[in-house]
């Protein structure tokens, strides 16, 4: 597609005030060829001899060897973990970890634009995101977990909080640094040690973050990262040396994981998928609930977990919002992750791009009214439009299902009684959002949602001070926040 | 009154067609939108396009009690060509001036197409009798003025005489037969966004074909949120009754670079009709020469002294 054709199609800007393209150098990121396994503070060869390449979803174009830990890498970096837990992190003083856990965060906020960079690159989010959301967020909780470290005793008097010991963590794709963050931060700020594996598509900025935690002069064995694919995370989850699993992903692993727990003696938090419920009543104020929806559920290209993929509006105020909401979605940019002016990036990989798809279809067929603002996308690269749906029944697979794609699915409600059923109506109960001008409405809709975090004429916010996680199949244990310690701790 | 509408506690104007719902603006979350469109990154040949619309977009204004016939004449030279060195620079919109200039203005500024703008109805309070607002209107419609900037009574509306506000800009528009109406909300005394919303829909509903932000006589002016909310009240109204009324803040923006971050809120909220200068205005003193210098950067590559501007 030449230049000026990528112009008239992004209609409705005109061609005297298009802002695009401004993209963010890629000059700052400097990539080895080929990485090994982050094993004792060292980057060594894997055992299994196995390597794959992690592609930019938005160019296709491979990035750098990755490898792939089997079985045996597992087990070396638990000993490490263990080795690192008994000699030394564990018995140090906590002011000690605070420090070497403030370090970590000042780097983070120091190398901020290498990261954000990376992290568009390998993952395909737009880089205004990385930027202003995943960046700052990740620093963020590693200051507040540094500032609990010698503060234990006072978080849980009288109980005499003592370290799990070494902490078997797994992550996706979606937040790969920020989900780090919140895996890393608490384990160490506890006392534990950690094994950690990135989802398979987006391990670079954790490769990065073994520098940094050099720089942070971090002793070895106390973070070790393991990259790699399923097998190496059912590897560190079976492993006997791991006290302690965290994982956050689908809800069907989820459930293995779980099954395969059962009857050890090792702790377990999961924090899993989500269909949430984003519910507008009449009295809200409009624009700011549209731009509510739209961050709702185009945020990282609907790739979160929280997303609110069920919009409920109030039948007062259906066309209105439909309305606006189409409006809107036409000014969403959609391309180049690194261009500053992007809101919609690409699509993680070539499999989540089939689910969306296939999901999208069954919406077509079961009957529900699609529609996508005219944008034309990349050739190259994994890429799906800003999608709503509307005509949606309770029923359909969109309103059950979760999509994890930039897929609206939009159903309405007439009484507050409607709203709580309809949204409580689903397998999942992870997030919830509220858009009304009543006070006293969001505290009793808060009281009968079903969901850990309920979001109140807002959407998507994070803070490390507030617990994050989910009832029925989002998981459970929280994140974040007094709560977010207690999974890595045992108690006297 | 003439013509009271039943108005106050209900939430929704009486008028055919149906003006939107009053509803709500949710603070935090409009401040946010606004920071974020702030933050686009304008390309070079769109800075260009937006600073050459920012020209021709301009109220140049002076409203000053010591505004003299002489300052009038300095600002209508600056006004029909503000940079003499580069010809290819537009005259701006209009000169926005006090009534007893607005002849002296027209003098100079012959057929040059630079309009005259004059502030009624007791600028900048309007705290004086109906009758003297409207006979003022009407003066300075007869004069010849183009466009009327008016205020509204903020006393009225803050303690919720809405009716009151509403008459008064019904009774000014009725007075101003050819010249463009622009109701100015002073939204720096209105305390609220909810507030700014509902001001906007009264004064549109009165027969605004202008909303402004200030009068440029108190400290908080205009302000990028504030902006995005009347923008949206002007989307609302256009949605449902296809009537397209004009935005103009003023007050507050000094810099070239504010001047583009107003031009893409106006750009993402109501699209690319709307860039015109029917439909848009700066209303503001010492914004004009930082776009000239800004201007001249582009096409030349090169920071300017300030002295290469006249200072008018």
């Amino acid at each position: 597609m030449t230049e000026l054709e990528r112009k008239q199609d992004r209609s409705p800007v005109p061609s005297g005030f298009d802002y695009a393209p401004a993209p963010e150098s890629r000059d700052v990121v400097r990539l080895e060829k080929r990485y090994g396994l982050f094993i004792g503070g060292e980057f060594v060869e894997p055992r299994s001899g196995e390597f794959h390449s992690s592609i930019s979803p938005a160019t296709e174009e491979p990035l750098a060897e990755v490898a792939y830990a089997g079985p045996e890498d597992v087990a070396l970096a638990v000993t490490a973990a263990r080795d690192a837990f008994e000699n030394g992190w564990s018995e140090i003083a906590p002011s000690e970890r605070a420090k070497y856990l403030f370090r970590i965060a000042r780097i983070l906020q120091e190398r901020s634009r290498e990261f954000a960079v990376l992290e568009s690159l390998d993952g395909g989010k737009p880089i205004r995101e990385s930027r202003d959301v995943d960046l700052p967020l990740s620093a963020a909780h590693f200051f507040y977990y540094a500032g609990w470290a010698d503060k234990l005793e006072y978080a849980f008097p009288s109980r005499k909080p003592r370290p799990v010991g070494v902490a078997g963590q797994i992550i996706p794709w979606n937040f790969p640094l920020l989900m780090l963050s919140w895996k890393i931060a608490p384990a160490l700020a506890s006392g534990n040690t950690v094994v950690l594996k990135p989802a398979e598509t987006t391990p670079l900025t954790a490769l990065l973050f073994c520098d940094v935690l050099r720089q942070a002069e971090l002793p070895p064995g106390v973070v070790n990262i393991v990259t790699g694919d399923g097998r190496a995370g059912a590897e560190i989850v079976k492993h006997p040396g791991v006290d302690k699993v965290a994982f956050t992903g689908s809800t069907d692993v989820g459930k293995e994981i779980q099954r395969a727990l059962a009857g050890t003696e090792k702790k377990l938090t999961l924090e899993l998928g989500g269909k949430a419920a984003n519910v507008i009543f009449d009295d809200a104020a409009l624009d700011q609930a549209v731009e509510g929806i739209i961050n709702g559920i185009y945020f990282n290209q609907g790739h979160v977990c929280c997303a609110g993929s069920r919009l409920l509006v109030q039948e007062t105020i259906y066309e209105q919002t439909i309305a606006k909401l189409k409006r809107r979605m036409g000014t969403l940019r959609v391309g180049d992750p690194l261009d500053k002016n992007t809101d919609v990036g690409a699509i993680n990989s070539k499999q989540q791009l089939d689910k969306i798809r296939e999901l999208v279809a069954a919406g077509e067929e079961e009957g529900a009214e699609i529609y996508q603002p005219p944008c034309r996308l990349p050739e190259k690269g994994w890429w799906f439009p800003p999608t709503v749906f509307t005509n949606v029944a309770q029923s359909y697979r969109i309103a059950q299902e979760e999509i994890f794609g930039p897929v609206l699915s939009v159903l309405t409600f007439r009484t507050p009684d409607e709203a709580v059923e309809k949204a409580n109506n689903t397998p999942y109960g992870l997030s919830a959002g509220v858009w009304t001008e009543k006070g006293s409405r969001i505290l009793w809709m808060a009281q009968h949602l079903r969901a850990g975090v309920i979001w109140a004429n807002t959407y998507n916010r994070f803070d490390p001070a507030s617990p994050f996680g989910g009832y029925k199949e989002s998981g459970f244990g929280r994140e974040g926040g007094l709560h977010g310690l207690e999974p890595y701790l045992r108690f006297e | 009154m003439a013509q009271a509408p039943a108005l106050p506690s209900g939430f929704e104007l009486p008028l055919e067609p149906r003006l939107p719902k009053i509803g709500s603006v949710d603070q935090v979350a409009v401040e946010e939108r606004a920071a974020s469109l702030a933050r686009r990154s304008i390309k070079r040949e769109s800075k260009v396009f937006a600073l050459d619309l920012a020209v021709r977009m301009m109220d140049l204004t002076t409203l000053e009690g010591a505004d003299t016939p002489g300052k009038i004449a300095a600002l209508c030279s600056k006004a029909m060509r503000p940079d003499p060195s580069d010809l290819t620079v537009p005259p701006v919109a209009a000169v926005c001036v006090y009534p007893n200039l607005v002849s002296r203005a027209l003098e100079r500024l012959g057929d040059s197409g630079v309009k005259v703008a004059s502030v009624a109805t007791a600028f900048p309070s309007g705290q004086s009798p109906l009758e003297i607002k409207v006979e003022e209107a009407a003066l300075v419609a007869e004069l010849g003025a183009h466009e009327i900037d008016m205020v509204i009574d903020r006393g009225a509306f803050l303690s919720g005489n809405y009716a009151k506000v509403y008459d008064e800009v019904r009774r000014v528009k009725e007075v101003c037969g050819k010249a463009h109406l622009k109701v100015i909300l002073e939204t720096g005394e209105l305390g609220t966004y909810d507030n700014v919303r509902r001001a906007s829909l009264l004064a549109i509903a009165g027969g605004a074909d202008f909303i402004k932000t200030s009068t440029g006589k108190i400290q908080s002016a205009a302000t990028l949120p504030v902006t995005l909310v009347m923008l949206e009240a002007i989307r609302d109204v256009y949605e449902e009754t296809g009537r397209r009324i004009g935005m103009k803040p003023a007050g507050g923006i000094r810099h070239a670079k504010q001047a583009v971050q107003y031009l893409v809120v106006l750009h993402e909220t109501l699209g690319p009709e709307w860039l015109t200068p029917d439909l848009f205005r700066f209303g503001a003193s010492s914004l004009l020469n930082d776009v000239l210098l800004q201007i001249r950067k582009e096409k030349t590559g090169r920071y300017q002294s300030p002295d290469y501007f006249t200072l008018d």
